[in-house]
């Protein structure tokens, strides 16, 4: 049994010189082939993007999915056009990562009372989560949650800070 | 008339301080404006072996009568036991209608022995008298429930003075739910969390306080038991948990969820058992309030538009609409007798309390601030707690139901916010 396992070492240390050796022909022809590929249109057959595991798009700063906020109008509940992008950017990752789940949490500014605008927050976390939904999300990723104006994000009792305010954040778990 | 008003006013400062100042952990400061339309002239004589109390309890007494401006204090240096004689006509020409007399003595437990006695000058009759065995932590209690009795002998009325009050602070980065005595003495902390806490609810017999807590990273609703600490997690449904209000037998809360869209009503058991859907729109039912005798719910709903608080039976069925003037009317609160119903209304861009006579419809602005909220009425449905707005900072605002008599409650550091004034305990 143990002259056979050696034997079977010493063949696979073949294999790996043999692969080696090959690797430097290859490199030998490399730029022969580069400048066969110069001025030809289109995706570069032998190009190679890096995957690393563990790495997501949500976790790109550049990316469309770090933005998380959707703001509102004075008075509106609705998801204005220039949001829809970002909508559908979650929409899509949510979609094709079926575990991950999100709150969306609805915020008004600071005029008017403690419940009345925890339920208007909540008008505008449920906009964002019906839009989610009919592009396909699933109910079961999707909570919608309000923190009326319990949590404001800016001070002041300005418009500045008061359009700051009326927002639903998007929050992964 | 507005000397004598600003007269009050020093002496009840004055009288505060010093009842105060040895004990000092009072966070709240107490103004008072206005007096009632008929004052009732009362002389407090100083109660004999007072002075060997932490607390000097006649302070505390005249500190609660004064502030709910209902009594003319007459000023006197006499000290008087509740075995003395009374001189009612001498009283009666120095302009009291009524003396309180009194007395105080510890006892070989450690305990106080707390006399006192009323007396009606004009018609020179005895008109009360009590006895109490307090603890030394229990005397401004004590204090207090003198002050009940001469207010309810004298007006007819029962007295708020020993009741208590439940808000939230908001320092920093810390939010507490504190408990203190009506006048905003003694204050206890009942919770304390990094996350805001809104709409404390006390249970009718005032153990327990229902309250919204986003300590969960959204609203979700618990029972806490003031004594044991217990808490009980009522409502944490998918999506928003807020607004308890408990029914009047203390089983129930009426609460606003979200779990079905956007925000209803619903009832559930004070265990958190046997949810039961109420309102049924596809906008916006919450801020429900059970009516005295259990049979109605009130709530905000805006199926008109703007805000506006309507009616419903308990059991269910069609809403019927209770407010007609102005667009945003938010915040239903109905009287301990069902007459009168609290609100917030948004007129001309300012947020402020009014009163509608629900037996004859006329409604009466009872605040001149105009960043007010959370109205609660006191037990005895005589005066109104309601949050609002002093530079910047939030503040409790009392008001009495006719308007003309109003505290301010401030908080040396941070917000006050979301008062709830409780029930009268035995």
């Amino acid at each position: 049994m143990r002259p056979f396992s050696s034997f079977a070492i010493v063949l696979s240390a073949a294999v790996l010189l043999a692969a080696c050796s090959s690797t430097k022909l290859d490199d030998k022809a490399a730029p022969v082939e580069s400048r066969a590929s110069t001025g030809a249109a289109g995706a570069d057959p032998r190009a190679v993007n890096t995957v690393n595991t563990g790495s997501d798009p949500l976790n790109d700063p550049q990316g469309i999915l770090a933005k998380r906020s959707i703001y509102f109008d004075y008075d509106s509940y609705s998801v204005k056009e220039e949001f829809r992008s970002v909508v559908e950017a979650h929409a899509q990752y949510l979609n094709s990562h079926k575990d991950r789940k999100i709150i969306i949490q609805g915020n008004t500014d600071d005029r008017g009372g403690t419940e009345y605008n925890l339920a208007l927050g909540q008008k505008r976390a449920e906009a964002v989560r019906k839009a989610l939904v009919l592009l396909g999300v699933s109910d079961a990723q999707v909570e919608a949650v309000s923190f009326g104006k319990e949590k404001p994000k800016a001070l002041g009792s300005d418009e500045a800070a008061w359009s700051e305010n009326r927002r639903a954040d998007i929050a992964y778990q | 008339m507005n000397r004598t008003t600003r007269n009050l006013t020093v002496l009840a400062l004055t009288s505060l301080g010093l009842a105060f100042a040895p004990v000092s952990q009072a966070q709240l400061r107490v103004e008072i404006s206005g007096v009632g339309a008929t004052q009732i002239p009362i002389a407090i004589a100083a109660f004999p072996g007072e002075e060997t109390a932490p607390l000097q309890i006649t302070a505390i007494v005249k500190a609660d009568l004064t502030r709910s401006g209902v009594f003319k204090l007459i000023d006197n240096n006499d000290t008087l036991s509740d075995s003395s004689t009374v001189n009612y006509a001498n009283w009666k020409s120095r302009g009291a209608d009524a003396i309180a007399v009194g007395s105080m003595q510890r006892l070989a437990d450690g305990r106080f022995d707390v006399r006192y006695r009323l007396f009606d000058n004009v018609k020179a009759s005895q008109l009360s008298a009590l006895s109490f065995g307090t603890q030394p932590q229990l005397i401004r209690l004590t204090a207090h429930k003198i002050a009940d009795d001469i207010y309810e002998k004298l007006t007819g009325i029962p007295g708020i003075f020993s009741t208590r009050i439940a808000y939230v602070t908001h320092t920093g980065k810390e939010y507490r739910l504190e408990i203190s005595d009506a006048d905003g003495e003694g204050v206890q902390v009942a919770l304390r969390s990094t996350e805001p806490i809104i709409s404390p609810s006390w249970s009718p017999d005032g153990g327990k306080v229902a309250y919204v807590s986003f300590e969960a990273k959204k609203p979700v609703i618990y029972v806490q038991n003031l004594v044991t600490r217990q808490r009980t997690l009522v409502a944490n449904f998918k999506g928003s948990n807020s607004a308890p209000a408990w029914s009047p037998d203390g089983s129930k809360l009426a609460v606003a969820l979200t779990r079905d869209g956007l925000t209803q009503v619903y009832i559930i058991n004070a265990d958190g058992t046997g949810l039961r859907r109420l309102t049924n729109t596809t906008g916006i039912d919450t801020e429900p309030r059970f009516s005295p005798d259990g049979s109605l719910v009130y709530f905000t709903s805006d199926r008109s538009g703007g805000p506006q608080i309507y009616k419903i039976n308990a059991n269910g069925g069609e809403a019927q609409r209770v407010t007609f003037s102005g667009s945003y009317n938010i915040s239903p609160r109905i009287s301990p007798d069902g007459k009168v119903l609290a609100y917030i209304s948004r007129r001309e861009g300012k947020f402020q309390l009014y009163a509608l006579d629900l037996t004859n419809g006329q409604e009466q602005r009872l605040s001149d601030t105009v960043k007010d909220e959370s109205p609660s009425f006191a037990p005895n449905g005589k005066y109104i707690m309601y949050a609002t707005d002093s530079g910047r900072r939030g503040a409790l605002a009392v008001v009495s139901i006719d308007g003309r008599i109003k505290q301010r409650l401030t908080m040396q550091v941070g917000d006050v916010r979301e008062p709830t004034w409780g029930p009268f305990m035995k």
